[in-house]
């Protein structure tokens, strides 16, 4: 009997150092039945998409407290779609403006993105309804 | 063939994962896939560590794969955490030590839950081996869930089995207890920067003085590492070597790995039984009506069970 469990490797790209933010997410998606591959902090965009591929996730969620959403989200994005991996859905969270959401979701960067104070479970049920 | 067969044999990595995930999700094509890649197998050398959690697995993980990767070897990871009984997710954070070779092609590395299984590593453990071995990686190291005491898998998996220690954790008697002493090929006192190593080792082999494991000509050696600095890495594969070169010289590696085949063919037989057992029986519908009378205690469930087995008659 064949059995979809959802995968998604939660990552800190770049400089900040502060995780608690995606361990808290890491732990909801581990208590809504998802496997969550956990990479640590400090990864490059190239490391997130590799590990991504060999894990063969289905999201990427990404949490960016730094201010460098505008260069990580198209960066990872880019690497996603170069390596042919462009069905892997690209998320995110992080102290992100308004106006960054929107381009950055308009543009396809990043499939949806949350910011402080959002529901975990609104999350987590924003992931099932995305993959099929 | 398999369209991701083709692509894994042309070293596809995304193939690779793609293969292990259906594996894993019980896909449809399973089967064939794996029958598809079972002729490219056998080839990759397997190695275990196993130990309770926090001992350094997921480090010496690590080290020993930069230690291979110097020598031109290419390397598989499959490093399993536990899934919740509950919830059936899980958070797998054995990346987060190997982060060094994220970027190697010569290295892939995968996660795994252990989706029910209690022996220390997941039911599709075994079969994502086959894959990484077809992919053509020289040596797979696979890193079992930390428990300590029970995870008995990795030895009908692996071809040559460490158990990590720390020092300070527990006195001689933890050692002795049933399983890890049998299991392993090789000792690693981890940590071994730290105070008590040199005790914990003395421990150890002073335990061995008494008899050790299944095989009388390998007393397992004990190896001092720290992955910190480095320190005893060199020396731990050389013990991994001596090991492997007398399991191919002795016949035990050769014997090793007829038993696991031999215990895939019977598993596999009995999975399959078990399905069109539950295939035939279920569709007579005569289950519910038996189970009735046992509720009511008119039958006992060993005259249901042969009763239900009588499908398969004539």
């Amino acid at each position: 009997m064949e059995e979809h469990k959802i995968r998604v490797l939660v990552a800190k790209p770049g400089l900040d150092g502060h995780d608690r933010g995606a361990k808290v997410i890491a732990r909801a998606f581990r208590d809504a039945g998802m496997e969550v591959i956990y990479t640590g902090l400090h990864q490059t965009p190239e490391q997130i998409v590799e590990a991504a591929i060999q894990e063969d996730v289905d999201v990427v969620g990404m949490s960016v407290l730094s201010g460098a959403h505008m260069t990580l989200f198209p960066r990872v994005k880019e690497l996603l779609d170069e390596n042919g991996a462009d069905n892997i859905i690209l998320m995110g969270g992080g102290t992100i403006p308004e106006e960054d959401i929107r381009e950055l979701t308009e543009k396809g960067y990043a499939k949806a993105l949350f910011t402080p104070g959002a529901n975990t479970d609104d999350i987590v049920a924003w992931i099932r309804g995305v993959v099929q | 063939m398999h369209e991701l067969v083709q692509r894994l044999l042309d070293g596809d990595r995304r193939a690779v994962a793609r293969i292990i995930t259906l594996i894993e999700n019980n896909a449809q094509d399973k089967e064939q896939l794996l029958r598809e890649l079972f002729p490219h197998t056998g080839r990759a050398f397997v190695l275990g560590i196993t130990g309770s959690p926090g001992a350094g697995k997921s480090s010496l993980a690590d080290s020993l794969t930069s230690y291979y990767r110097k020598q031109g070897l290419t390397i598989g990871v499959i490093a399993v955490d536990p899934t919740s009984p509950f919830t059936g997710g899980a958070i797998l954070g054995d990346r987060i030590r190997m982060q060094e070779h994220a970027l190697d092609k010569g290295v892939f590395i995968r996660s795994m839950g252990t989706r029910g299984s209690l022996g220390g590593l997941a039911r599709a453990t075994k079969e994502a081996i086959k894959a990484l071995d077809a992919y053509g990686r020289d040596i797979i190291l696979v890193e079992t869930v930390g428990v300590g005491q029970s995870e008995l898998d990795i030895m009908a998996t692996a071809d040559t089995t460490m158990v990590v220690l720390n020092p300070g954790t527990g006195d001689s008697i933890q050692t002795i207890k049933a399983g890890i002493m049998e299991i392993a090929d090789i000792f690693v006192v981890n940590k071994c920067d730290r105070d008590g190593a040199d005790k914990m080792a003395a421990e150890v082999s002073a335990m061995l003085d008494l008899g050790h494991g299944q095989n009388p000509n390998w007393r397992p050696p004990v190896m001092k590492t720290s992955t910190l600095d480095g320190r005893g890495i060199p020396e731990l594969v050389e013990a991994v070597s001596k090991h492997r070169e007398f399991a191919v010289s002795s016949g035990l590696f050769a014997n090793r790995r007829a038993q696991q085949l031999k215990a895939e063919v019977t598993e596999t037989v009995e999975h399959y039984l078990k399905e069109l057992l539950w295939q035939k029986a279920g569709a007579s519908g005569e289950m519910d009506k038996l189970l009735e009378d046992a509720a009511q205690r008119k039958l006992d469930p060993y005259t249901i069970a042969r009763r239900i087995l009588a499908v398969f008659d004539g």
